[in-house]
């Protein structure tokens, strides 16, 4: 069966029928109803996946641009399959969520829902394309729907955040558009098809120039330091639940497209380039938390963990050992369910009171017990406390890249600390202390955001402790990639030597 | 021998190029074009008759037409701008500026 | 002698040994996930996990006494926890077993105290199952076959102590108290977390019984290395210098908090962890046990000097605690010899403190929730119950001849004198310090006269706390006699961790022996005369610089403060600014050059047609000067 384009048929199509609902309380329902069942479609898929076949599954090849070898080409792999699973169980989650976001301004609410759909379809479409122009083109088409959704249901500095965002991705996404152009001439091969395109250019220089084309694309998407200060204006402004996706999907094309088309693409320009990399890694993950403790806006602050987060999975991707690289695939479905979480309830929090400055809060633990307990699971997420799912990454992305570059990871072991800094001052800040007097009458969760909440709060205690279904899947995968880079780690030998 | 017939017809190019440079009224500037391309069409058949060929003749009637369509558009134009400003000064029609 | 083999799941009671675990976290998730709707049951549930916990660890005991010593070690896997890393999964032998017993016991008694204490508390639902949530972190914890699960565990109490230390959350020195137990644990943390990763990429591995096996054949330098992380970890759960500051603070949090975590079973938590790994990483020689046995007499020496000068009851306690954990860091620092010595002061102290905190509680109880012991006094009449366990628990503490401390701590003293006399010594005098501190903490509460605030009627507390002091009483004075004469401990612990071929004989009259006793009594007797015969003031005088020195916490929290707090905080405050200006600044710097470049560049456009003209003319000259250039070359 045809899984992936099923999956993106029925989000453009439920997208269509949403954009033309007369009705917005039935256009809320029916994106709802379509979001769920891609969910449950995505889910049936997964199931159907075997990890230990065939590296891409559910393959489907159309020619699209005959002359130029342009094909839709998609299937998934280990790594692509979990990251459209995250982003097939968040959209659901962000709908019942945004219930009432896009209702504050005079923009239509249809159109948001409609706009939510499309964005699922080309996140599904951009981890799935095995042709490296469609690639590119869901890669760039990703950046219209956010673009709307940020500009026109934002916050206060929305169009100024709009536009940063746009032009940052554009400047990256044309770096790259040269390089696809470059890697199908000078590999010669007529074909944009991936795996065709693995070992294609062997000359050191032009793999150079053709990584440093992806990579500087990747690295603002990501964002890597210091191609980040677009992330926190973007997810501060944009409405709770277009933060999520964009910050727990979209941000992972970057460190997607590092692991899938830096390393494999170009194998001796990634380990020319790693040590630029690590260091830039290094510093994000020290300063987006140092950066992350001084923050007076709640949803900036979280943006800048998460800069803090992408340089672990960057990391990760780059150390090159079966473990870091599992670790960061892993860390980005964990990051997108923990910084989900935490960008959601931030949201309710910010919807009831109405200021998104951490000073206006105080003591709203006693008034509202359960967000305060999920908010305060979701922030221990981000401190990838043990028992929670983001641990486990970040463990095995810590201890991966510690079998290679040991200070590195010593640095970055670093960051556990200030992590600990940042959420729980902030936790102090806004849930403890006397209750504020602007809080005193601020309601609990009800029963949808209830609903919000808890699959995310289950899924990332469950991953927490039972991380193997998915490891199953990507480890495989990961694999591969290992043997098309061709790395061997110590802790591999010292296990082999038993 | 033809060497006369060129230096007017740089005269009167460099003539109607000065014109447009620094005449304000726009009939004077468009007759200032006009001798610029009749200047043209000298050198053409000029260099027709020195090459013994045809092409150049040809030429400067391609060139009389299209001047001849410039001239009903340009005065169209310059009689418009006139009827509403009361000027034929091109100082005067600056809008299209920044 | 070296530790025993791991042997197979042999099923039974150890075979569902998760049990132990599972049971108490069903009952933290039953409490949280129920709500208000559990708010009538929920602590007698909370209650009743604990107590099954206990009767598991029971079972599981008296299933490894069946076996021989040397069979007494068993692994029982659980599932694939991190494929390739770590599998979780239980190592039941001695040394995990008595942990259990300890904590399951003793939190069980603390369990149902806290029936009596929180019963006023709105939230006394959450509190319990904070508790069981502690008390199945704690377990996993010390029954983990790895680090990495262990590691859960340890953060596991880390959070169950962020959570109780903050219970009362309204209060901001409890919330501010909370998040620095927990950060500077995180230091610790770090340290035990890249132990984690040299043990597995030097051994591939990071279960117990492969590292141990491969560490011998690693080089000196990886295992001091490894050795020193941990003992980093172990400073910070156990709040050892240099990491020691979050303890006192820690006292915010409820009296039967600090009774289970900040005395008896968590902040013992990096004891366990150097006996645990002693085999491989700390041997008794070398640069890493040298250096556990130092942290262990500083703290130890520390921790009594800020005991003597505190009023409020409760920090008291808490720099005892310190102290007494540093004689089992000291004693764990000596390799084979002192193992058993620190785990038998650890169980013994874990009855002792967690009494001497309950009966601190049960008197705040009666006072209105007054901590400071200069508004005490007087109160033996008034608490007899309290005032005898509390009496017991405070013989035991100072080391009172035949009751728990005086066995466990003379071991360790006789055994660290052998080692190296210049610490035995400092280990004698912290003794004499503790007798000390002790004695002021005992004669300014329960004798002299009442210096009570007005309105204040103290009564004894329920039943429901007061029997729990008596069985913690109980044990003050019986486990010290019970695990140490006849090396009862050590024979029982030996296949776990290794025992010296010799053991250890007890002498019960050793002129170190009476050396500590008579520094104690020194102390005690000096006690008196301050604080026992003279009228306490109710106002703290000034008092020296050294008392200012110790009030203050040695200064830790000022170096602390101006080492780490302020530069952290510029360093933020500068990052922040970098951010805005420096990176963003050149952002956006850059479109604003853009922009204004090209302000500026349309300004070419006049509007004026014969400028225009112009700038084609001068673009055909010098296309045309170009040409004859080019043309003449």
């Amino acid at each position: 069966m045809p899984w992936l384009s099923i999956l993106m048929g029925v989000s453009v199509l439920g997208a269509l029928g949403v954009a033309f609902v007369k009705n917005d309380k039935l256009a809320k329902q029916a994106t709802l109803a379509v979001s769920l069942v891609v969910m449950v479609l995505t889910i049936v898929m997964t199931v159907q996946f075997s990890p230990n076949g065939d590296r891409f599954q559910f393959a489907e090849t159309y020619d699209w641009i005959p002359a130029f070898g342009v094909h839709y080409a998609v299937a998934v792999d280990g790594v692509a399959l979990v990251l459209i699973l995250l982003s097939a169980i968040l959209v659901p989650i962000v709908v019942l969520a945004s219930w009432h976001d896009a209702e504050a301004g005079k923009r239509s609410v249809r159109t948001y829902f409609a706009l939510l759909l499309v964005l699922e379809a080309m996140m599904i479409g951009v981890f799935a394309a095995t042709d490296v122009f469609l690639f590119y083109v869901f890669f760039e088409a990703m950046l219209i729907p956010m673009y709307f959704m940020i500009g026109s249901y934002g916050g206060a500095q929305r169009s100024y955040a709009a536009v940063k965002f746009l032009l940052y991705s554009l400047f990256g996404g044309l770096l790259m558009l040269v390089a696809v152009i470059a890697l199908y001439v000078v590999a010669d091969k007529g074909t944009f098809l991936f795996p065709q395109l693995i070992g294609a250019i062997t000359d050191p220089t032009t793999q150079k120039w053709l990584f440093l084309g992806f990579f500087i694309a990747f690295a603002i998407k990501a964002p890597l330091w210091p191609f980040h200060t677009w992330l926190p204006d973007a997810a501060a402004q944009a409405p709770a639940g277009a933060a999520v996706l964009l910050v727990g999907v979209l941000d992972k094309v970057g460190t997607y497209g590092m692991l899938r088309f830096c390393l494999e693409l170009f194998p001796e320009a990634s380990a020319w380039a790693t040590p630029v990399v690590m260091t830039l890694a290094v510093i994000g993950i020290v300063y987006g938390a140092v950066v992350a403790i001084g923050q007076t806006d709640i949803k900036r602050l979280i943006a800048y963990t998460s800069i803090s987060h992408f340089g672990f999975i960057a990391m990760g991707v780059f150390a090159m050992t079966q473990n870091s690289m599992t670790g960061s695939a892993l860390y980005m479905v964990n990051h997108g369910f923990s910084t989900g979480a935490l960008f959601l309830i931030a949201g309710f929090l910010i919807y009831r009171r109405g200021s998104h400055f951490i000073a206006d809060y105080g003591g709203v633990q006693k008034v509202a017990p359960i967000l305060a307990g999920t908010f305060l699971v979701a922030g221990l997420s981000g401190l990838s406390l043990p028992g929670l799912s983001p641990f486990v990454s970040e463990f095995l992305v810590l201890v991966g890249t510690f079998e290679k570059h040991a200070v590195f990871a010593v640095i970055a072991a670093t960051g556990v600390v200030l992590a600990a800094i940042y959420i729980l001052w902030m936790y102090q800040r806004t849930m403890n202390g006397p209750t504020a007097e602007s809080v005193q009458t601020m309601p609990d969760l009800n029963s949808r955001e209830r609903w919000v909440v808890g699959p995310l709060v289950a899924l990332i205690i469950v991953l927490g402790f039972f991380p193997k279904p998915l490891l199953d899947v990507i480890n495989p995968s990961v694999k591969e990639t290992v043997t098309n880079v061709s790395v061997t780690t110590p802790a591999a030998v010292a296990k082999e030597g038993q | 021998m033809t060497t006369h017939y060129l230096i007017l017809s740089a005269l009167l190019f460099a003539i109607g190029g000065i014109g447009v440079l620094i005449r304000r009224n726009a009939i004077v500037v468009f007759m200032c074009v006009e001798l610029m391309l009749n200047a043209c069409n000298l050198a053409f058949v000029t260099f027709a008759r020195q090459h013994g060929n045809i092409e150049g003749q040809v030429i400067a009637f391609f060139v009389m037409i299209v001047a001849a369509a410039e001239v009903v558009v340009g005065l169209a134009i310059i009689v418009t701008i006139f009827r509403t400003r009361r000027s034929a000064s091109v100082d005067d029609a600056s809008l299209l500026k920044y | 002698m070296e530790p025993a083999e791991i042997l197979s799941n042999p099923g039974g009671a150890i075979g569902v040994g998760w049990l132990m675990i599972v049971l108490p976290l069903l009952g933290a998730a039953v409490l949280l996930l129920g709500g208000r709707r559990t708010d009538k049951w929920g602590h007698y549930f909370g209650v009743l996990m604990a107590l099954a916990s206990f009767v598991v660890a029971a079972l599981v005991f008296f299933q490894l006494l069946g076996f021989a010593p040397g069979e007494r070690r068993r692994g029982v896997s659980l599932y694939e926890f991190i494929p390739g890393v770590a599998d979780m999964g239980l190592l039941i032998d001695p040394l995990s077993v008595s942990f259990a017993l300890l904590i399951t016991g003793v939190g069980s008694l603390i369990h149902i105290y806290s029936i009596g204490y929180m019963s006023h508390d709105h939230d006394r639902r959450r509190f319990f199952a904070y508790l069981n949530l502690f008390v199945a972190a704690m377990l996993l914890l010390v029954l983990a076959d790895n680090y990495v699960a262990l590691f859960v565990g340890w953060e596991g109490v880390g959070l169950a102590s962020y959570l109780l230390i903050g219970f009362w959350q309204f209060k901001p020195t409890a919330a501010t108290a909370a998040k620095k137990a927990f950060v500077v644990n995180r230091v610790g943390d770090f340290g035990l977390l890249v132990a984690i990763f040299i043990m597995f990429t030097s051994f591939g591995s990071v279960a117990f019984g492969e590292v141990f096996a491969k560490a011998g054949a690693e080089s000196q330098g990886t295992i001091t290395a490894i050795g020193l992380l941990l003992l980093l970890g172990a400073c910070g759960k156990s709040a050892q210098l240099p990491l020691q500051s979050w303890l006192l603070d820690a006292m915010e949090g409820p009296t039967p908090v600090s009774a289970l975590i900040h005395a008896a079973t968590m902040v013992t938590a990096g004891v366990y962890l150097v006996v645990r790994s002693g085999a491989a990483f700390f041997p008794g020689e070398g640069t890493a046990s040298l250096v556990v046995t130092i942290v262990g007499v500083a703290t130890l020496l520390a921790g009594a000097i800020i005991g003597t000068a505190k009023d409020d009851i409760k920090k008291a306690l808490a720099g005892s605690t310190m102290s007494q954990i540093g004689y089992m860091m000291l004693a764990a620092g000596l390799g084979p010899v002192g193992y058993a010595f620190a785990i038998a002061h650890l169980i013994s102290h874990g009855f002792f403190k967690a009494n001497l905190f309950l009966g601190a509680g049960s008197v705040m109880h009666a006072m209105n929730d007054q901590v400071d012991m200069r508004k005490y006094g007087g109160l033996r009449k008034y608490l007899p119950i309290t005032f005898i366990t509390f009496f017991i628990g405070y013989l035991a503490i100072i080391g009172f001849p035949l009751l728990s401390g005086y066995f466990t701590k003379d071991g360790i003293i006789e055994t660290t004198m052998e080692h190296n006399a210049i610490l035995g010594w400092l280990a004698v005098v912290g003794a004499g310090i503790t007798g000390f501190y002790m004695s002021r903490l005992v004669f300014m509460t329960f004798f002299g006269k009442a210096r009570w605030d007005e309105g204040v009627k103290p009564h004894e507390s329920p039943a429901v706390m007061t029997w729990p002091l008596i069985l913690l009483a109980i044990g003050s004075v019986v486990l010290g006699a019970f695990l140490i004469v006849g090396n009862r401990l050590m024979i029982f612990l030996g296949p776990a961790v290794g025992r010296p071929e010799e053991l250890p004989e007890f002498h019960a009259v050793s002129p170190v022996g009476l050396a500590t006793l008579a520094l104690v009594a020194l102390g005690a007797a000096y006690a008196w005369l301050k604080y026992g015969r003279q009228e306490v003031p109710a106002v703290a005088p000034r008092g020296s610089v050294l008392t200012t020195f110790a009030r203050r916490d040695l200064y830790g929290d000022a170096l602390n403060e101006a080492l780490f707090m302020r530069p952290g905080q510029w360093l933020t405050r500068l990052a922040v600014w970098f951010d805005n200006r420096g990176i963003d600044g050149l952002v956006n710097g850059l479109a604003a050059g853009i922009g204004g470049t090209s302000g500026r560049l349309r300004r070419i456009q006049t509007g004026y047609v014969r400028s225009y003209a112009l700038s084609i003319f001068v673009g055909a000259a010098i296309l045309a000067g170009a040409w004859f250039v080019v043309g003449t070359l």
